[in-house]
């Protein structure tokens, strides 16, 4: 943690880690600690007073049906997203490790989509699954297929998984392309030279080895489908068709700024904490894990 | 490789040329339907080749004003989008990295607490507080300037984490040597540290302005102006016009530019992302 031999001064440490601080208490632990404090309170109808009431405003998201709704909905999304984002990832980075030649390119031009940004992909694939001018769509009509997520809630669930899982594939396959690199060559020739052949060697050797990289993969998957994707939800169908794709975020935003029920509003802020809280002890109780395998 | 497999290597070119198409699909449709007329790009099936009218296109775009498109015109909302993400780029190494000098190189009272404090960010994203930090950011009047883009956003804990695994490495008979020569704190910092931290540097600065173009729900709530819009937030305005169908020739021509400069960084400076990826995360 510290160094052994260290400087000594009266104020200097102060002024260095001020700015950090400031902004940390101004705009991350105050208003979370509002947000606390709000989910207890209930305003009255005009907005001028408000009553401390416990723990009412969970108790009533927790018999809300469009909360319940909007909780499957998100276990729906995430688990979706978290699945085909890493499956396809490991796939591709199991495929680049194999091949030398273009190995560069493939990867570069993999990599790519990690830069596109949450918003800008589901616009891309939005308009790829319009049904008027999609030419996915296009398709699946051609084929007898009836498509339009702009109507239908599964369609459109669909559409906000695969846009939301594009773009995270090119983060797995790093980390899995990484993983496999650092994976010793003699394990697998080992397994090679008694009879085993590449399906088998995945199975037996390269997967078990990957399985740190893989639970990583799956919090930060996680994490990533819970919140960032709040961007793909606003920019494509706004958590509809008759919120079909209303994720936790997504009702978050749209109960404080659009229905302004701040105690509703505040109360699911607090749930929202409490699973990202959850999620990050998990992250880092395994990466203290991954330093002690690494010595 | 462990053996030779013919067969298997063509199934490996052949996946990996379908993950790159599904990859490279979405954002050449994009681009094939911002080089036409609307006409063309309305009419099913779309064209999959790009068309002629990529400059016209382009230039309506870039120079539009607010009562054509009821959004600002893109060169704006792009310049803001840059002066946010260098912003919060730039903003995060420096708070960050001499908060983990401070935390490394000295030994005073609350150390452990402000770090601490410091890790607690990553349990907050914006996403779980938003009210109440619109209200703060209200009560500073930073609605609607660059400061309320940017600094609510450059606390990071993990640019910190990052910079201190980086100062443990960095032996002590540095220091002592440093010390024995006369310099101090700001001395050694300016000296040694900081020309040691480049490359860290650097690749922190891919992640982060890349993190910081795509930022979408923060602008959203803290500009109401339109001349403060980012350009990946601007899109949504594009998307969903009164009207009944888009302009998607322009739509798809504003996304292209959107995606353009992130894009561009992860290209050039590939090799630092991938080291600031895999490290950030150690």
């Amino acid at each position: 943690m510290l160094k052994r031999v260290h400087f000594r001064h009266p104020y200097l440490p102060y002024l260095l880690v001020a700015p950090q601080l400031a902004v940390t208490i101004i705009f991350f632990i105050w208003p979370a600690a509002q947000a606390f404090w709000q989910s207890m309170l209930v305003e009255d109808a005009f907005g001028l007073g408000s009553e401390f009431v416990w723990f009412e405003n969970f108790i009533a998201l927790l018999h809300d049906p469009q909360y319940l709704n909007s909780i499957k909905v998100t276990a729906i999304f995430t688990i979706s997203v978290t699945a085909l984002g890493i499956g396809s990832g490991l796939f591709l980075a199991v495929m680049a490790d194999r091949v030398i030649r273009f190995a560069s390119g493939y990867r570069t031009l993999l990599i790519s989509p990690y830069a596109v940004a949450p918003a800008v992909a589901g616009v891309l694939w939005l308009f790829m699954f319009n049904p008027t001018v999609g030419i996915l769509a296009y398709i699946m009509q051609g084929m007898g297929m009836s498509w339009n997520p702009l109507v239908n809630g599964t369609d459109a669930m669909v559409m906000v998984v695969i846009a939301a899982a594009w773009k995270q594939v090119s983060y797995n396959f790093v980390f899995f392309l990484a993983g496999l690199q650092s994976i010793p060559r003699s394990l697998i020739e080992a397994a090679a030279i008694d009879g085993a052949g590449p399906v088998k060697r995945f199975w037996t050797v390269v997967f078990p080895l990957l399985s740190p990289t893989t639970f990583f993969l799956m919090v930060i998957n996680l994490v990533y489908a819970f919140f960032e994707t709040f961007a793909v939800i606003h920019a494509t169908t706004s958590g509809g068709p008759a919120n079909a794709t209303n994720i936790m975020v997504y009702k978050v935003y749209k109960d404080g700024f659009v229905g302004l029920d701040l105690g509703s509003s505040a109360a699911q802020s607090v749930i929202l904490m409490l699973i990202v809280i959850t999620l990050t002890v998990i992250q880092f109780r395994y990466v203290e894990r991954r330093v002690e395998y690494g010595n | 490789m462990i053996e030779r497999r013919p067969g298997l290597t063509i199934f490996s070119h052949g996946t990996l040329i379908v993950g790159l198409m599904i990859v490279v699909l979405p954002v050449y449709l994009a681009f094939v339907a911002s080089t036409h007329r609307v006409e063309d790009v309305l009419q099913a099936p779309i064209p999959v080749l790009p068309g002629d009218q990529f400059a016209k296109n382009y230039i309506a775009v870039l120079t539009a004003d607010v009562a054509n498109f009821g959004s600002a015109p893109v060169m704006l909302m792009m310049a803001n989008s840059m002066v946010m993400a260098l912003g919060i780029a730039v903003g995060k190494i420096a708070i960050s990295i001499i908060s983990a000098y401070a935390i490394v190189y000295f030994r005073f009272p609350l150390r452990t607490l402000f770090f601490w404090m410091i890790f607690i960010t990553l349990m907050l994203p914006v996403e779980v507080r938003i009210v109440p930090t619109f209200e703060v950011v209200s009560n500073l009047a930073m609605l609607n300037t660059y400061q309320g883009l940017i600094i609510p956003l450059i606390a990071s804990a993990t640019a910190t984490f990052l910079f201190r695994q980086f100062f443990l490495t960095i032996p002590d008979e540095l220091l002592e040597a440093a010390r024995i020569d006369g310099a101090g704190p700001i001395r050694f910092f300016f000296d040694v540290v900081l020309p040691l931290s480049r490359t860290n540097m650097a690749a922190l600065f891919v992640i982060l302005f890349i993190y910081g173009w795509n930022q979408y729900l923060w602008p959203l709530i803290v500009t109401t102006d339109q001349s403060m819009s980012t350009i990946v937030m601007g899109i949504k305005s594009l998307v969903q016009v009164a009207e009944a169908e888009p302009r998607w020739h322009y739509v798809m021509a504003t996304t292209i530019l959107a995606l353009i400069p992130p894009v561009v960084v992860i290209i050039l400076m590939q090799r630092q992302f991938v080291k600031g990826l895999v490290e950030r995360e150690k």
